[in-house]
């Protein structure tokens, strides 16, 4: 338990489910960015895995539309402190997506549109744990919330879920993505809050 | 569960309230001080965490709203209605008691004081506390970079810093300061309130043919507004960087 605060209360605590260490309940959806919302012309839009190989597989917007989705409820954890639980998304599984692709890397950095990237084992991509989504609570994804279509990685912080998706590289070695190469952590568990680089 | 430190790793670090000052009567500053403080770059963050008796306990994110001296950090902190960290901190907190921190946090949100692009400046509310770090940086490292400040507040009231940067508009040579008033405006104004728009932005900021370097913090609405008027103005949304505190607000 760290130092206490004299006089620091909190607000009154009903007995409900249990948070990440150092998270908070919110019933709002802040966003997390570090620029512009990028706006992204669905008929320009496409998706590709490339692998380490440089083998690419591409899905345009019809492609993606025309695969299997799941709809998963699911909780999400921001390192900004705030967690909201219960969330429904819309979207193909990358177990999907990866079907057919033939790699042997370990480690993905995922692209965004606008320059945005994240790192991750491959493995937490696979699973039933990760997805392209493109719907959240029955609505279109909203352009600053990610649209029109995100990663969705819910067991680890959500700056790895990243916004306006436009690809994954599967690569042999874990290179840093921009949130991580500004010392945030290269895997971002929040059950364990690997915040920072360190933690 | 110990973990040896690593090199970099942020460990929390206590800080004692040495002296605050009420900026709004709603916004209070507060003056720490950190045994040990690393130092800092303008426009990173910290983490505070507040621990009740029960061992419940709450952590949120600040600005440092000033260049670092020594062991002393400055944050200031807006009271949300119903807010349970900032209503502690701008209430209750007293001279003496101690909090945890650690940081700094935060490389991408940051202007370095070797940096030689014009900077336009975009606060909402409390967004002004890291543009405020940048705007003292400049000053304090002697740098001519020229700065602009557009600054969108509800009422004349709810200015932070306001003799301060009433001061430096003057002094500090290359900074100029643009108000925006939402609700109610001073004295003989010569505009009704009104929201940031395109006009206000295009008139007070810089083109984009000098590539400036962009920094834009408030609530997230007003941040999202404010970062598509520059990338609709022509400005390279990889030099428009952002902030954005919290979900509602001015
Ligand atoms: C990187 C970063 C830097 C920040 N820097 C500062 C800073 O320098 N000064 C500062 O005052 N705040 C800053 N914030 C916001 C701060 O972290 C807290 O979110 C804020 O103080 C509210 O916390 P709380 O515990 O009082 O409110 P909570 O108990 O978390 O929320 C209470 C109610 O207030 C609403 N709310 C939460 N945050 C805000 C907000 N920012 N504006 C309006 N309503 C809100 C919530 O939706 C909720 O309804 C920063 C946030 C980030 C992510």
């Amino acid at each position: 338990m760290g130092i206490v605060t004299p006089g620091f209360r909190g607000r009154p605590r009903p007995s409900g489910p249990e948070l990440p260490p150092g998270q908070y309940l919110t019933e709002d959806f802040p966003v997390l960015s570090a620029g512009p919302t990028p706006r992204v012309p669905m008929d320009r839009w496409e998706f590709v895995i490339t692998t380490e190989t440089s083998r690419e597989h591409r899905w345009s917007w019809t492609d993606l539309m025309a695969l299997p989705s799941d709809t998963p409820t699911v909780d999400i954890h921001c390192v900004t402190k705030w967690s909201k639980l219960g969330t429904t998304w819309q979207g193909v599984s990358l177990d999907t997506l990866m079907s057919d692709v033939d790699t042997a890397a370990d480690y993905a950095l995922v692209h965004s549109y606008g320059g945005y990237t994240t790192n991750l084992p491959l493995s937490d991509l696979l699973d039933g744990r990760a997805w392209v989504a493109y719907r959240f609570d029955g609505d279109d994804l909203h352009p600053e919330h990610g649209g029109p279509a995100r990663l969705l990685v819910p067991h680890l912080y959500f700056w790895k879920s990243a916004k306006w998706v436009r690809g994954i590289q599967l690569r042999f070695d874990d290179e840093p993505g921009f949130w991580e190469s500004a010392g945030y952590h290269d895997y971002g568990d929040p059950w364990r809050e690997q915040r920072y680089q360190g933690d | 569960m110990a973990r040896a430190a690593v090199p970099g790793r942020l460990s929390w670090r206590v800080g004692r309230l040495a002296e605050a000052r009420q900026e709004t009567p709603t916004a209070r500053t507060l003056v720490l001080d950190v045994p040990g403080w690393p130092g800092h770059l303008p426009g990173q963050h910290v983490d505070v965490r507040l621990t009740a008796e029960d061992g419940y306990s709450a952590q949120r994110s600040y600005s440092l709203a000033a260049p670092a001296e020594g062991g002393r950090v400055e944050l200031t902190v807006q009271s949300v209605p119903e807010g349970e960290v900032s209503a502690y901190l701008t209430g209750v907190y007293s001279t003496g008691d101690p909090v945890e921190l650690r940081g700094p946090v935060g490389g991408w949100f940051v202007w370095r004081p070797a940096g030689t692009q014009p900077v336009l400046l975009v606060a909402g509310g409390s967004g002004i506390v890291p543009l405020m770090a940048m705007i003292r940086s400049r000053r304090a490292a002697g740098s001519r970079v020229p700065f602009r400040l557009i600054y969108s507040v509800r009422t004349p009231g709810d200015v932070y810093y306001a003799d301060e940067l009433r001061r430096r508009a003057r002094d500090d040579a290359g900074l100029d300061v643009t108000f925006v008033y939402t609700r109610a405006v001073p004295e003989g104004w010569p505009h009704p309130p009104r929201r940031i728009g395109v006009t206000v932005v295009n008139t007070n900021g810089w083109p984009p043919a000098l590539t400036p370097d962009c920094y834009v913090c408030g609530p997230t609405g007003f941040v999202e507004t404010v970062a598509d008027i520059l990338v609709a103005l022509g400005h390279d949304p990889r030099r428009v960087r952002t902030e954005r505190f919290g979900p509602t607000g001015g």
